[in-house]
């Protein structure tokens, strides 16, 4: 097949809202733009452990320990689903690892930011999962098959994360006046880094327009920070809570809430660099893998010395 | 045993673009290129696939093994892994 005839037949695939497949033939930035989203995700994903991990010993009753431990392993495990599907796309784990420990790969931002109290636990589950899921159901119809299907099983898991998240919040916002207190100043904090997660305005995302045409992404990143806005104002107003947005009201014109402007300045200084944690994320990552190398050097070494014995078994 | 027995061969469907490979079944052949032909002659006579994997039989690790009525126990206990073990207002569509 000549490159238009495999142009084609890839043009043909992706207008027909059929899936691309590991061994079909892609555009190349069709790839990396994948490569990039994709292990950017996993990243997210494995970084965003951290902050939660931050209480797992302080969990105030043992249910919730258990419950914050297999979320936080929920998390990993979607790390892997993401790292699995990309290296579909020919590139190695190690190569997506470097480019997160050497600072070249990005990952989500909200992460960069810290966890000061057990209601900031809550708050992650509520609105960081909350606006997470809105993303991937989304991707859920992705064009590539690989990432469309770790993406269907991700979100039948990430349910319970929101759940337990607004579950604290509940509970917090039923109980004593500084455990309201609390649960308000999580908000407060949480609150516009999540309107974040979505990233820039569409008119100012210039890989975003390639990438909804190629239909990796499926929504624009202002409709889905949108569908999240609308959601939230409820449940929050159960909560009794007050999103921290003096603009924000039902547009009824539009059937939608307005919101207030969004403070990009922070989200570039943040991306950059400048966030709180930025640095202990990383070195918590380098950290991790640079002291479990010996384990996987162990595990090697035994694998080795086994499949050796069993050959002289043989022989 | 029958000398002469070819290889056993597993072989795995994608009904169609953007489904997982399926176990459709198994046969008995020489190398991965036979294996693969006869994969398709057959079991995508009647275009059951878009795509086929052959994999060597014994390189399938399997976790029916014996005594393995453990080997799912841990994961049991935890109810809290699913979305139904909280209590939350089902209209706010958490």
């Amino acid at each position: 097949m000549s490159f238009t005839d495999e142009q084609c037949q890839f043009d043909a695939i992706i207008e027909a809202e059929e899936k691309i497949e590991p061994r079909d033939w892609m555009p190349e930035k069709y790839r990396l733009n994948l490569v990039r989203q994709m292990s950017q995700h996993a990243h997210s994903e494995v970084v965003g452990q951290l902050p939660e991990g931050n209480w797992i010993g302080r969990a105030p009753t043992l249910r919730r320990k258990a419950i914050l431990l297999a979320k936080v392993q929920d998390e990993a495990g979607h790390g892997l689903y993401l790292y699995s599907a990309a290296e579909t796309l020919g590139v190695s784990r190690e190569e997506m690892m470097n480019d997160l420990l050497i600072g070249k790969a990005k990952y989500a931002s909200i992460f960069n930011y810290p966890t000061l109290t057990w209601a900031d636990v809550g708050a992650i589950g509520w609105l960081v999962d909350g606006a997470a899921i809105v993303n991937q159901i989304s991707l859920c119809r992705t064009s590539y098959g690989p990432y469309a299907r770790a993406m269907v099983k991700i979100c039948k898991e990430e349910s319970f994360h929101m759940r337990q998240g607004y579950e604290i919040m509940q509970v917090l916002t039923g109980g004593s006046a500084a455990q309201k207190a609390m649960a308000q100043d999580a908000l407060n904090r949480w609150w516009w880094p999540t309107l974040m997660m979505f990233g820039p305005h569409d008119s100012e995302s210039a890989n975003s327009q390639q990438s909804m045409k190629w239909k990796i992404k499926r929504q624009s990143n202002d409709e889905l920070r949108q569908k999240f806005v609308d959601q939230t104002v409820k449940q929050a107003d159960h909560l009794g809570l007050a999103i921290p947005d003096q603009d924000l009201k039902w547009n009824e014109e539009r059937g939608h809430y307005d919101f207030g402007p969004i403070d990009w300045e922070e989200f570039t200084r943040v991306v950059k660099g400048g966030g709180l944690c930025n640095d202990a994320r990383l070195e918590a990552r380098r950290t991790a893998n640079d002291e479990g190398q010996w384990v996987k050097d162990a595990l090697m070494s035994y694998a080795e010395k086994h499949s050796k014995s069993d050959v002289d078994q043989v022989a | 045993m029958l000398k002469g027995h070819l290889p056993l061969w597993e072989v795995f469907v994608r009904g169609r673009r953007g489904l997982d490979h399926k176990h459709i079944g198994s046969l008995h052949a020489s190398d991965a290129g036979q294996a693969m032909k006869s994969a398709r002659d057959t079991y995508t006579r009647r275009q059951e696939g878009v795509s086929i994997w052959v994999v060597r039989a014994e390189d399938i690790h399997a976790s029916q093994f014996e005594n393995d009525a453990s080997f799912f126990d841990p994961a049991e206990d935890k109810v809290y892994r699913h979305p139904t073990f909280y209590e939350v207002p089902e209209e706010l569509k958490l």
